[in-house]
């Protein structure tokens, strides 16, 4: 198990080191965020995060991963100026963001993971006081077209506390975007809402990427990174152990289950497949082959050599492919969401 | 400078303020008006002249800067309180503002606020009792500056305060007794010798004293130690409001 688990690790340093290597070469000004070295240590001791190195390229979905207190909030309010670091080094667009916190904050946008909002504020007055503390001169008719394309025109007279839980999370986004920002930080922004709105969502952040906005998203919806996130960043008891392009990840972690129903039950497995790792049902009559997905061609070609060689006969094919929340769960050791 | 963000905050405060019309400005301004009535013209009719002036006159200076005082901390402490309370102070922390400029909007506010407040209070007063105002450049100045260094304090303590419990004491346990015996209803030369010495370590007789010279050219102690005990407020509040922001206490973690 421990000889699993390191073996594990070993491959998402080399798998880190490889992203940082290929951050790294990136020109600063492709960069929307650089963080380097940059350590949290609260009053009370709890360390939050440590030695965080990351690079957030301009234009893409970048997806935050990790179980609840690993840290993902605290990097984002450190960047937001929420949090004072304790050491290191975070740059937005080439700007400190303590020495050009204007420069930074100017450029950046945070959906908070909390429903926060001033319940007897309109929501007309709430978007306005957001833009205008973001250094922008008044603008009716762009923060009308913000809310209707967030469906809230027809609530801008309304209270905050009078709109409905979905409709506070969508003024939540739309107080982020009131000032235009390049860089969009959605801390948990579908937690709590039902489908329809996180689908909306996700339309709207991929609407927000296709205007060049970069957008970092912190979710435990698993699905909601696979289906969003052109790269995903896995951090667990304040440590970033992985950064690496979606789909690579998923090649490179994921594995395939293919799974064949006999037309004959088997009493024993052959040893043709028992070599290569094949499992026999419990009624004799599945054979289960789990590989990975990086090698799926020799995997699948190993299978059916077997299959060939012990002279089964197959009635029917299943396969399946290990999702993110798998990979996650292998990396973490936890389930999405679960406490630290 | 954010000048768009100063504006924001001060209108969004101001905001409040328009809510909260009966809380913020009506009940003051009914509870000095029964101050008026009770203490000046039903009481104050059989009660001498203070420093020759008539006792009606003589209260509403007194009464001015002691609702100035209260709402000053009460409307700043408010603002910046709820938005730590609600927290959506996250927005604040988080937008391109200097700790100048989110103080310039908070309590530029409240100053605004407790300044319409004590001219309102004034123009009621001279309902009830008849009123000559000797120095009103002085006048002014006094409730503007008195304003703002109050407005300054119930910003931090609107900070300071971790519940709403906190946030009343200073008002109500702090400046009204201060306000009460430091002059409102009478002058100090009418206490006993020992209780005049105790009451020159009472900062808020200073204001009094400086607001009512103001009117009527005579006051408990000169205009100029009125005039320095605001400033010593004023640099004073500045300084921890300043400590505040380069410490980020209570504010940042």
């Amino acid at each position: 198990m421990s000889r699993e688990r390191n073996s594990v690790r070993r491959q998402r340093d080399a798998l880190s080191e490889a992203d940082e290597a290929a951050g790294g070469m990136a020109a600063p000004d492709t960069l929307a965020v650089e963080i380097r070295q940059l350590n949290k240590r609260y009053g009370d001791g709890f360390v939050a995060l440590r030695d965080i190195n990351l690079t957030i390229r301009r234009g893409e979905i970048f997806g935050l991963l990790g179980p609840n207190g690993a840290g993902k909030t605290t990097l984002i309010n450190i960047i937001c100026g929420i949090v004072i670091p304790s050491g290191g080094v975070a740059l937005v667009s080439g700007f400190d963001i303590q020495r050009d916190y204007r420069e930074t904050r100017r450029r950046i946008g945070l959906v908070p993971q909390e429903l926060t909002n001033e319940a007897f504020e309109t929501v007309w007055a709430t978007l306005s006081y957001s833009r205008g503390l973001y250094g922008k001169a008044p603008d009716p008719g762009y923060l009308e077209q913000l809310l209707r394309d967030l469906s809230l025109w027809d609530k801008r007279h309304k209270r905050m506390m009078s709109l409905s839980g979905g409709m506070k999370r969508r003024v939540l986004i739309a107080k982020a975007l009131s000032h235009e920002p390049e860089i969009l930080f959605l801390d948990e922004p579908t937690a709590g809402v039902d489908v329809d709105l996180r689908r909306d969502m996700w339309q709207l952040v991929r609407g927000l990427r296709a205007r060049g906005v970069t957008v970092i998203l912190t979710t435990h919806y698993i699905e909601e990174a696979e289906e969003m996130a052109d790269r995903i960043g896995v951090i667990r008891d304040g440590e970033l152990i992985l950064v690496q392009d979606k789909h690579e990840l998923m090649r490179s972690l994921g594995s395939k289950l293919v799974t064949l129903e006999l037309a004959e039950p088997l009493a024993r497995l052959p040893a043709a497949l028992e070599q290569i790792g094949v499992e026999l049902g419990a009624d004799g009559r599945e054979l289960r082959y789990r590989f990975s997905t990086e090698n799926a061609r020799a995997g699948v070609d190993a299978l059916l050599r077997a299959v060939q060689q012990a002279g089964l006969t197959v009635r029917d094919v299943h396969t399946s492919e290990s999702s993110l929340e798998q990979i996650f769960v292998r990396l973490v050791g936890r389930q999405p969401g679960a406490g630290a | 400078m954010n000048w768009y963000g100063i504006r924001a905050i001060y209108l969004y405060e101001m905001g409040r303020t328009r809510r909260t019309l009966l809380q913020g400005i009506v009940s003051p301004v009914i509870t000095t008006s029964l101050y008026f009535v009770v203490f000046g013209a039903a009481i104050g009719s059989r009660i001498d002249e203070i420093q020759g002036i008539s006792y009606g006159a003589f209260l509403v200076p007194g009464l001015i800067m002691f609702m100035v005082l209260t709402q000053s901390v009460s409307y700043a402490s408010f603002g910046i309180f709820f938005q730590r309370f609600s927290g959506t102070i996250y927005e604040l922390l988080s937008a391109p503002m200097s700790a100048l400029e989110i103080v310039l909007g908070h309590v530029g506010a409240a100053a605004s606020k407790s300044f319409v407040l004590g001219c309102i209070i004034l123009a009621t007063a001279s309902f009830f009792v008849p009123l000559e105002i000797q120095h009103p450049g002085w006048m002014l100045i006094f409730l503007l500056l008195t304003c703002i260094t109050f407005s300054l304090l119930g910003f931090i303590i609107g900070i300071w305060a971790d519940g709403f419990d906190k946030l009343q004491f200073v008002p109500l346990l702090l400046i009204t007794p201060l306000a009460f015996l430091g002059g409102t209803f009478y002058a100090i030369e009418m206490l006993p010798p020992f209780w005049q010495t105790v009451t020159l370590f009472n900062p808020v007789l200073y204001l009094i004293s400086g607001f009512r010279w103001s009117f009527y050219g005579v006051g408990d102690v000169s205009l100029w130690a009125s005039l320095g005990m605001i400033a010593v407020f004023l640099g004073l509040a500045l300084l921890l409001v300043w400590w505040i922001f380069s410490t980020g206490y209570r504010l940042k973690d």
